[in-house]
């Protein structure tokens, strides 16, 4: 019964849907606003709609119903209420969904604003964000049905809505249970944040697609949407970083980030949206580049669904891709309407986003983002040609191979290096005008600063020229920017003869966007510090050893102290070991490693004992596949240094974010110059 | 002498500098400028144009290539087999082991196991698929082809000595043979061929008789007949 | 008689002690060696995963083999030629440098180079643009007259 009512609530969803469309396409065209008014409704009908699909698929969840094949799948009863929640996005059709859900509550909340300004925009918004609910939708409809059941059949057991002829429910008494490697608080919020990142991107994209067929070429649509991608960003940012954090914790390989083919569909967004963000305050500033930012935000949609086509069609080969399945040919059709038409409008408006006002200075702020554009396209195509690649080579040789790791690395490595360098510069630079005097007087102060640090470096014996560089640029973006908070602060508390901190306080509240900036690129660099401890610095060793045995990795030794296996509450099986951690002879701390080997799956997790301090982290794996007693167990052990830069880094993001995103009181500043404007302004934008 | 003050954020007079509350739409519509632009091009030129939709186009149908590609992945009934060299693991009389060709077999009716000394469920059909090769050797016209997919010789010959296997086996050298067949193989999977070289039969997983080998390659020797 | 025997079982052992002390010299490689090796090749049936942590018993099997080949003297090139050639160029982390796969290599760099003589071409075109412009434009206020004035100017430009 619940099963039926998931089913029809979709159902009921997707043709208000495809009403709020032609609702919206036939209003603008008869230009009769009271049509795009009713489409406005019917999407905003859709959220309350989406939300009892999801309720109810959740209700299933958590109720142990077997005879639903998605809930048979992801849940068991051994797993805990937490993880029956999350298996929600656990399994292809009920992620689906979930995006669905995502999707219609975006559109909603961007329905709910004012619209008095942007009357234009509103049937164009609401068909772009209509058609991509109506896709999403058709794919649990009519191919991944989170409602569907087991019926016994005369042939054997099938999956399906409505009951095939002469068939009876099926009830298993248990489920399969989600993959262990899934059974993890990361399964809480780690998909949840890239959804949420990849969907947000659709209101940007669909004002700038409203902007180009109404043919409102000015910054409207940039202002409007400007919160909307600074959120996107945060969240597909935190995403990313959550996945590796996850994968650091449970994989048991010891790194977190592996280039995968799969985790680089996830980031080719991410990079178009860092470059997306730079330059729409060169348009908003300076009126250029318009074409460029609209190219930019159709790119950065276009590459999230093209990701996820290829992380749910099966075209991909990757330990993260769901398993193949009839959604591909749907996938492939959808994206071509979406490149095909969002090309075609860029086409037909190019001439008139012309840009207004050129440029003055090589070295402007203007011309350093540009350049930050460029060298994040030049990451972006080393990933997307190392994503395509072994999909040519299939094509033209038939032959498989792989593109891994080692070609990634070294082709962005420098260019991500070119970032640091320009995050040091960007502080100084000003719009318009810079030259290198004006820069260089800015920066050789800081500048000396930070020669401590290849100086300290090569004095600690460090001689790795990556490192050197890396750490150096590193400290340079940290000192010019904390100099230039500095200089700023200073220069307003001496002039207003204010205390210093509440200068400080006013400077940051006065200039979110750009502080807030400062504090992002800080947190980037400290995340690089954590990367570029790993990328060098790490070392790692495997030994088989008795009870009593123990390992040694640099000034680290590991003694294998005893073992245990038991039962747990968890269905599973555990073998945990008590290690000791030595360092440079004195102990530290005792960490347990352990095996779980899960039964109702069949499938075992390796869960690491993990030291941690800022310096490094020690991780300790039980080689799962090896038997493990107190006769001999075998023990993978990594040493990571600097890793845990990498989550703080990501901590003071989220703090940059929220400084550089919070709502001002009074944005548009008119309500100080013209009290008779205040009414009309009140709603966040 | 003042500092230098081009790059310092000096508190602005009114307001923030994020540029909202300063001449918001008309910066970029000053009606001085307009007249000073040249007259704008008619749309971008066609032959930019044409190249842009031959790039986004043929992006999509290469994408739609490798789509398809993966939904069609493996060998159908009816399809003509490819042509493939197997070499044999060595022995006594062919050192360097013997090369099979499988235009070599027409006219006969051929069998291609894949197997991996690593593959539990291939331990279970293996003294199946030896007392069925026993069955139709004397014939002449039948030939099993055993494929070692992806295995360590040691291994695969220790697993070909456990269950006495006797009909030609050899590795599948940078896994060209399994590739023809399907692109995404596991093991065990066999392959029926007829005496034409067509596909006729197969079986994913492993078979669980004698009867259940002999019911596929049986009706082709009927047919033959 | 029994002299000659006794010389000859003595001579016997001291051979087979000497030949076996020479073969026993290599030793057995170790876990590091292996995973040394074993990192830079992925498994060849599971998808995407490095051949060091896989956890099956092919990939074991596959180690074993490493071991056996480092044991024999092989080079870690050696190796990785035989991994390639035995299961396919897919185990390797780069394709090889060789035929179509020098396309993996090239297009990155020309392509950024492409971008990088684009982007030089517009950012130039711009600044005489802006030349033209700012001589068609009025006479700029002079600079120095007003210390006030020009902080002024400063903070126009710098808005925009």
């Amino acid at each position: 019964m619940w099963a039926d009512i998931g089913f029809g609530l979709m159902v009921i969803t997707f043709v208000t849907a495809i009403f709020s469309v032609v609702a919206a396409v036939y209003g603008d065209y008869r230009k009769d606003f009271r049509w795009v008014e009713s489409a406005r409704r019917a999407m905003l009908l859709s959220f309350p709609l989406t939300s009892l699909a999801a309720g109810v698929l959740v209700f299933l969840l958590v109720t142990n119903h077997y005879e639903v094949q998605y809930v048979y799948s992801v849940t068991s009863r051994s797993m805990p209420l937490y993880l029956k929640l999350t298996a929600l996005w656990g399994g292809q059709a009920g992620s689906l969904l979930f995006w669905s859900w995502l999707l219609s509550l975006f559109s909603s909340m961007v329905t709910l604003r004012k619209w008095d300004r942007d009357r234009e925009f509103l049937p164009w918004v609401i068909v772009v964000s209509s058609i991509t609910l109506v896709f999403f939708l058709s794919l649990t409809i009519f191919f991944e049905n989170p409602f569907a059941r087991w019926w016994s059949t005369l042939n054997g057991e099938v999956a399906a809505m409505f009951p095939p002829a002469s068939s009876s429910l099926l009830m298993p008494s248990d489920g399969q249970g989600l993959n262990p490697l899934l059974r993890h608080p990361g399964m809480l919020i780690h998909p949840p944040m890239l959804y949420l990142g990849f969907v947000a991107f659709i209101i940007p994209f669909a004002f700038a697609v409203a902007a180009l067929i109404t043919g409102r070429t000015d910054d409207r649509w940039i202002r409007i949407t400007r919160r909307w991608t600074l959120w996107a960003w945060l969240f597909l940012s935190l995403g990313l970083v959550l996945g590796g954090r996850w994968a650091y914790d449970v994989l048991g390989w010891g790194g977190y980030w592996a280039w995968d083919p799969v985790e680089i569909a996830a980031l080719m967004p991410w990079l178009t949206g860092t470059a997306f963000l730079h330059s729409v305050m060169i348009q908003e500033k300076r009126g250029m580049l318009k074409q460029w930012n609209m190219l930019l935000i159709i790119l950065t949609y276009d590459l999230v669904i093209f990701g996820t086509f290829l992380t749910r069609s099966g075209v991909l080969s990757s330990v993260h891709a769901f398993a193949q399945s009839a959604i591909g040919p749907m996938f492939f059709t959808f994206i071509g309407l979406t490149f095909v038409v969002s090309v075609g409008l860029l086409l037909h408006r190019w001439v008139e986003l012309r840009s207004k006002s050129p440029m003055t200075s090589m070295l402007s702020r203007e011309a350093l983002f540009l350049l930050n554009n460029l060298l994040f396209m030049g990451v972006l195509i080393v990933c997307f040609w190392g994503v395509i690649f072994p999909l040519i080579s299939e094509l033209f040789t038939g032959q498989k191979v792989t593109v891994g790791p080692p070609f990634y690395e070294r082709a962005t490595a420098p260019l991500f290096g070119a970032l640091m360098a320009l995050m040091a510069l960007a502080p100084l630079s000003a719009w318009g005008h810079s030259t290198i005097k004006t820069l260089g007087r800015a920066v050789w102060k800081p500048g000396l600063v930070a020669l401590l640090t290849p100086i300290g470096l090569l004095w600690g014996g460090v001689r790795n020229v990556v490192a050197i560089i890396g750490f150096t640029l590193v400290a340079l973006v940290i000192l010019v920017t904390l100099y230039e908070l500095w200089r700023g602060t200073l220069a307003r508390s001496r002039k207003l003869n204010e205390n210093f901190f509440v200068s400080l306080w006013t400077l940051f509240g006065r200039n979110r966007r750009r502080y807030g900036g400062y504090i992002i690129h800080i947190s980037m660099v400290l995340m690089a510090v954590g990367i570029l401890g790993m990328e060098v610095f790490q070392t790692q060793t495997q030994g088989t050893i008795p009870q009593g045995g123990s390992l040694t990795l640099d000034n680290y030794k590991i003694t294998f102290d005893s073992v245990a296996q038991f039962d747990t509450a968890g269905n599973r099986n555990v073998t945990r070991a008590v290690v000791s951690i030595y360092q440079d002879g004195k102990f530290v701390q005792q960490v347990y490693p352990r095996r779980d080997y899960f039964y109702d799956s069949q499938q075992p997790m390796t869960i690491p004992g993990l030291r941690s301090t800022m310096l490094d982290d020690l991780y300790i794996i039980l080689v799962d596949w090896q038997s493990i007693s107190s006769v001999g167990a075998t023990f993978k052990v990594y040493h990571n240094p600097l890793v845990n830069w990498l989550w703080t880094g990501a901590g003071i993001f989220i703090l940059g974010i929220l400084v550089a995103a919070w709502p001002e009181k009074d944005p548009d500043g008119l309500r100080a110059s013209n009290p008779a404007l205040a009414h009309s302004h009140g709603s966040a934008d | 002498m003042p500092e230098p003050i081009e790059n310092q954020p000096v508190p602005p007079v009114n307001g923030t500098d994020e540029g909202e509350h300063s001449l918001p739409e008309q910066v970029a519509e000053v009606p001085g400028q307009e007249q000073s632009n040249p007259a704008p091009r008619r749309g971008v030129s066609p032959l930019v144009q044409g190249l842009i939709w031959v790039v986004v186009l043929g992006f999509l149908l290469f994408i739609g290539s490798g789509l398809l590609r993966a939904q069609k992945s493996i060998l159908g009934k009816g399809d003509k087999v490819p042509e493939f060299t197997l070499t044999t693991f060595s022995d006594s009389q062919h050192p360097q082991g013997q090369d099979i060709k499988l235009s070599d077999l027409k006219g006969k009716v051929v069998l291609v196991n894949f197997w991996a000394s690593w593959c539990k469920p291939c331990e279970s059909e293996a003294a199946d698929l030896e007392a069925a090769w026993r069955y139709y050797q004397p014939r002449g016209d039948v030939v099993f082809l055993g494929v070692d997919y992806v295995d360590t010789e040691p291994e695969a010959r220790s697993y070909l000595a456990k269950f006495d296997i006797t009909y030609t086996n050899g590795p599948d050298l940078g896994t060209r043979i399994s590739q023809l067949f399907n692109r995404n193989l596991g093991v065990p999977e066999t392959y029926i061929i007829d005496q034409q070289g067509i596909l006729t039969y197969v079986q994913i997983g492993p078979f669980v008789s004698v009867a259940e080998i002999q019911s596929h390659i049986d009706p082709l020797l009927a047919g033959n007949n | 008689m029994k002299r000659f025997l006794w010389t000859s079982l003595f001579a016997l052992l001291l051979g087979a002690a000497w030949f076996s002390i020479a073969r026993a010299q290599q030793p057995t490689p170790s876990d590091d060696d292996v995973n040394a090796i074993a990192r830079q090749l992925f498994c060849p049936v599971c998808e995407n995963t490095p051949l060091d942590v896989c956890p099956t018993q092919a990939c074991a099997q596959w180690r074993d083999e490493i071991r056996l080949r480092l044991a024999q003297g092989w080079t870690e090139q050696q190796i990785k030629d035989y991994f390639a050639k035995t299961y396919g160029i897919r185990v390797l982390a780069e394709p090889p440098r060789q035929g179509l796969n020098w396309l993996v290599y090239i297009i990155p760099p020309v392509a950024f180079i492409a971008g990088i003589y684009i982007l030089f071409r517009a950012l130039r075109s711009w600044r005489e643009l802006s030349r033209s412009e700012k001589a068609q434009a009025t006479a700029p206020p002079q600079a120095g007259d007003d210390p006030y004035l020009d902080r002024i100017e400063e903070e126009l430009k710098k808005r925009g």
